[in-house]
């Protein structure tokens, strides 16, 4: 049995003993897929005729692809019968206070300076002030209401406005686009749904954090983001404590649609999943399919990310630039450190007049990681007039890592501009040794190196984002300069 | 008078990869003096300034070096700058992506940790390094760059004594500060270091020309010649030595005063 399916099957028994100890009814289902688990998902969830028909299809087509095995990381194989594909949302075990909480975890909430009460509801301790946290919510919601923001979890939105759904869902993704995706349309749990109406500037920043939902962070998440002519909202998505959970595999998918005219949507990650230990065992295998579709004209949609945690990281977000004038933009960080993989980075398809796309990746590489940066710049026959910039800037800590770029760049009519600028650069010892001499500890100058190595894409994200994510990137590079 | 000295080289011996540089350094500084250092090159005075700074790639096979009672030896670059040795770089390195102004307050903060003081904050900073930067006639525009990126080679030496001037350390090393700068420069960077000389900080000045100590003027002068002080004596000798070369000294037998 490969090591990834005993893991599997390590966690898998893990879930019976944080169980239903107080339900009559258990409410999982034993590990495999087949059509059965399918239809039982959606019969769970209680979902109209059009979402169960979708899911089968997206099951039927998954069981004729096979895995890709193009990208530049190496895993064993998964066993996808290894894994339960439904289980009730229920409350996280709770634990009585912090002390019961893995030191190390502590430790590193104390590190990216996360306050008391987030640090209970991270790790699942109770929080004393649930009034607090119940009436930031509540408020938040009614100032959505007001303005005819629609904010709620997939589930939610497919009771509430299965019109809505129906008509986007896959509309950027389809189910039968890769093999990830494919799994993820069929067995999907929950996610993320948001509209937002005509002229509406969402009031707030949408975040993860304010979904009222107590269930596990699903294994296969959905996403949906629809903004309608001369709508803006930035969303974000993630959390800098180490996510932990028992499932290896997270395949999710997100779907942006800037439809109007003159629409936005800039969609932040900060992503910390468990990297695995330091040799490299356990760690999250990241395969998530991400893609924007700029259909109004002078529409435009931002992807920020800054990946630092998972064993194995393989996403490309994407924006496909329809309407005339649309802008895509990406600004990327992604950080491998010890036996971390990534294959990352985005695909811009030019294809509406005078679109525009920007692309600054900036691959970290410490330890052991490697850091594979694929992006594709395509820009059809009728896409006259498009311009691209892109930027691939490697850093490499030490001299056991690796960093890989693998750019694809396709243009089919003569008035479009691509640029493509990449460099490679080490951490001079000269560098180090002045920052000494001034007083500096060779860590503390390797984080601003860092940082400064990152400005560019930190200054994309949202201001707290942008604080955590600093920290975040101090804390995983730790120990990194022997 | 009889001062501690600020800084004790004891018979320095040392060197890179089986090549031996130093052998046999003995200096004693004492707080309020400044001390220069002159030699042909290869002599080892660039070395002597990497040892005494705690750069690596350098080994000590032979000797001692006490700062302020400590072992200099023993202690990381980074520790020997909190404890007030400067070093100005013959040829400061670019960091790129590091704002200059963030950069230098990191430093002092660090320092200013160290001796027990409060950190300074955004606000207190710059107020503290505007008359600084007038002293040393640098645009208030270089700071918003990267440390040294897009530097003239004067520029990057004013910055350095700039630095010195601001990070206030006991014992400054300034490792050929001249190099490389036009007489208008030399008089700039030059006037920047008396201003900053005390009663408690000592000066190290190392030099291959003369010239520069026209404006800093020595309380003494060392001649380092293949690794060993030939001669020592005051600001007069850097006046026979531009006159005789340095062949004279090495003809001669070794004279400490």
């Amino acid at each position: 049995m490969s090591t990834a399916t005993e893991t599997i099957e390590e966690f898998v028994n893990k879930e019976y003993k944080y169980g239903f100890t107080t339900n009559v009814e258990t409410d999982t289902i034993p590990p495999g897929l087949n059509e059965d688990v399918v239809r039982l998902i959606s019969r769970k969830k209680n979902e109209p005729k059009f979402l169960l028909d979708w899911r089968l299809k997206a099951y039927r087509h998954w069981l004729t692809l096979t895995e890709p095995k193009w990208h530049h990381v190496h895993y064993p194989p998964i066993d996808y019968q290894a894994s339960i594909y439904y289980a009730a949302p229920r409350p996280k075990k709770v634990l009585n206070s912090l002390d019961e909480v893995d030191p190390e975890l502590l430790k590193t909430f104390e590190k990216l300076g996360i306050s008391l009460n987030e640090q209970k509801r991270l790790s699942g301790v109770a929080v004393d002030a649930v009034v607090d946290s119940v009436s930031v919510a509540t408020t938040f919601q009614k100032d959505l209401a007001k303005v005819g923001v629609i904010f709620c979890s997939f589930s939610d939105a497919v009771q509430k406005h299965p019109d809505l759904v129906e008509k986007y869902l896959g509309s950027v993704v389809p189910a039968g686009d890769n093999f990830f995706a494919a799994l993820n349309s069929a067995v999907f749990s929950d996610g993320s749904f948001c509209y937002i109406p005509k002229g509406v500037r969402c009031p707030m920043e949408l975040s993860t954090y304010f979904r009222i939902n107590t269930a596990n962070t699903g294994q296969f998440e959905r996403t949906l983001i629809i903004a309608e002519e001369g709508a803006y909202v930035s969303y974000l998505e993630g959390c800098t404590a180490p996510m932990r959970d028992e499932h290896q595999l997270h395949a999710a998918v997100v779907e942006l649609v800037a439809l109007g005219k003159k629409s936005e949507i800039k969609y932040s990650t900060v992503q910390n999943w468990y990297p695995g230990d330091k040799n490299g065992k356990g760690g999250i295998y990241n395969f998530v399919t991400k893609r924007g579709k700029c259909i109004g004209e002078n529409s435009k949609i931002s992807w920020t990310q800054v990946e630092t945690g998972s064993a194995i990281t393989w996403k490309y977000p994407s924006v496909i630039l329809q309407g005339d004038n649309s802008i895509g933009e990406f600004y990327s960080v992604a950080l491998t450190n010890n036996y971390q993989q990534a294959d990352t980075g985005t695909k811009m398809i030019h294809v509406g007049k005078n679109t525009r796309s920007t692309i600054v990746s900036k691959g970290i590489s410490a330890g052991r990681g490697q850091n594979n940066y694929r992006g594709l710049v395509k820009i059809m026959k009728h896409a006259a007039g498009s311009r691209n910039f892109s930027q691939c800037d490697s850093l490499l800590l030490g001299d056991k890592c690796g960093a890989h770029t693998f750019p694809y760049i396709e243009v089919r009519n003569t008035s479009s501009q691509v640029e493509h600028e990449a460099s490679t650069s080490k951490i001079g010892e000269d560098q180090i040794f002045y920052c000494n001499q001034r007083g500096i500890s060779t860590q503390d100058a390797v984080n601003m190196i860092v940082n400064g190595f990152c400005k560019e894409v930190f200054r994309e994200l949202p201001m707290e984002f942008a604080v955590e994510a600093q920290k975040l990137l101090g804390v995983s590079l730790e120990g990194s300069v022997g | 008078m009889n001062q501690k000295p600020l800084l004790e080289i004891k018979n320095l011996h040392a060197g890179v990869e089986n090549k031996q540089i130093l052998k046999g350094i003995n200096l004693s500084l004492n707080p309020g003096e400044v001390h220069a250092i002159m030699g042909p090159n290869g002599s080892g005075k660039s070395t002597l300034a990497a040892i005494l700074a705690g750069r690596a790639g350098y080994e000590v096979t032979e000797g001692q070096v006490l700062y302020q009672g400590l072992d200099l030896l023993e202690l990381d670059p980074e520790e020997r700058a909190r404890e007030g040795v400067f070093l100005a770089f013959q040829y400061p390195v670019e960091i790129p992506g590091v704002n200059s102004a963030y950069f230098l307050k990191a430093a002092l903060n660090e320092i200013r940790k160290h001796r027990g003081e409060s950190e300074l904050d955004a606000m207190e900073f710059l107020a503290l390094i505007k008359q600084k930067m007038k002293l040393l006639e640098l645009n208030e525009d270089l700071l918003k760059r990267p440390v040294n990126e897009g530097f003239s080679g004067g520029e990057k030496k004013r910055n350095e004594i700039f630095q010195m001037a601001v990070l206030d350390p006991k014992l400054a090393i300034l490792d050929e500060t001249d190099s490389g700068l036009d007489i208008d420069a030399l008089k700039v960077v030059a006037a920047g270091v008396n201003k900053l000389k005390r009663a408690d900080n000592t000066q190290l000045v190392i030099t291959h020309y003369q010239r520069l100590l026209d404006y800093i003027i020595p309380d003494f002068v060392h001649v380092l010649c293949d690794g060993r002080i030939l001669r020592t004596g005051g600001k007069e000798l850097a006046l026979e030595l531009e006159e005789k070369g340095y062949d004279w000294i090495i003809n001669q037998e070794p004279v400490t005063a």
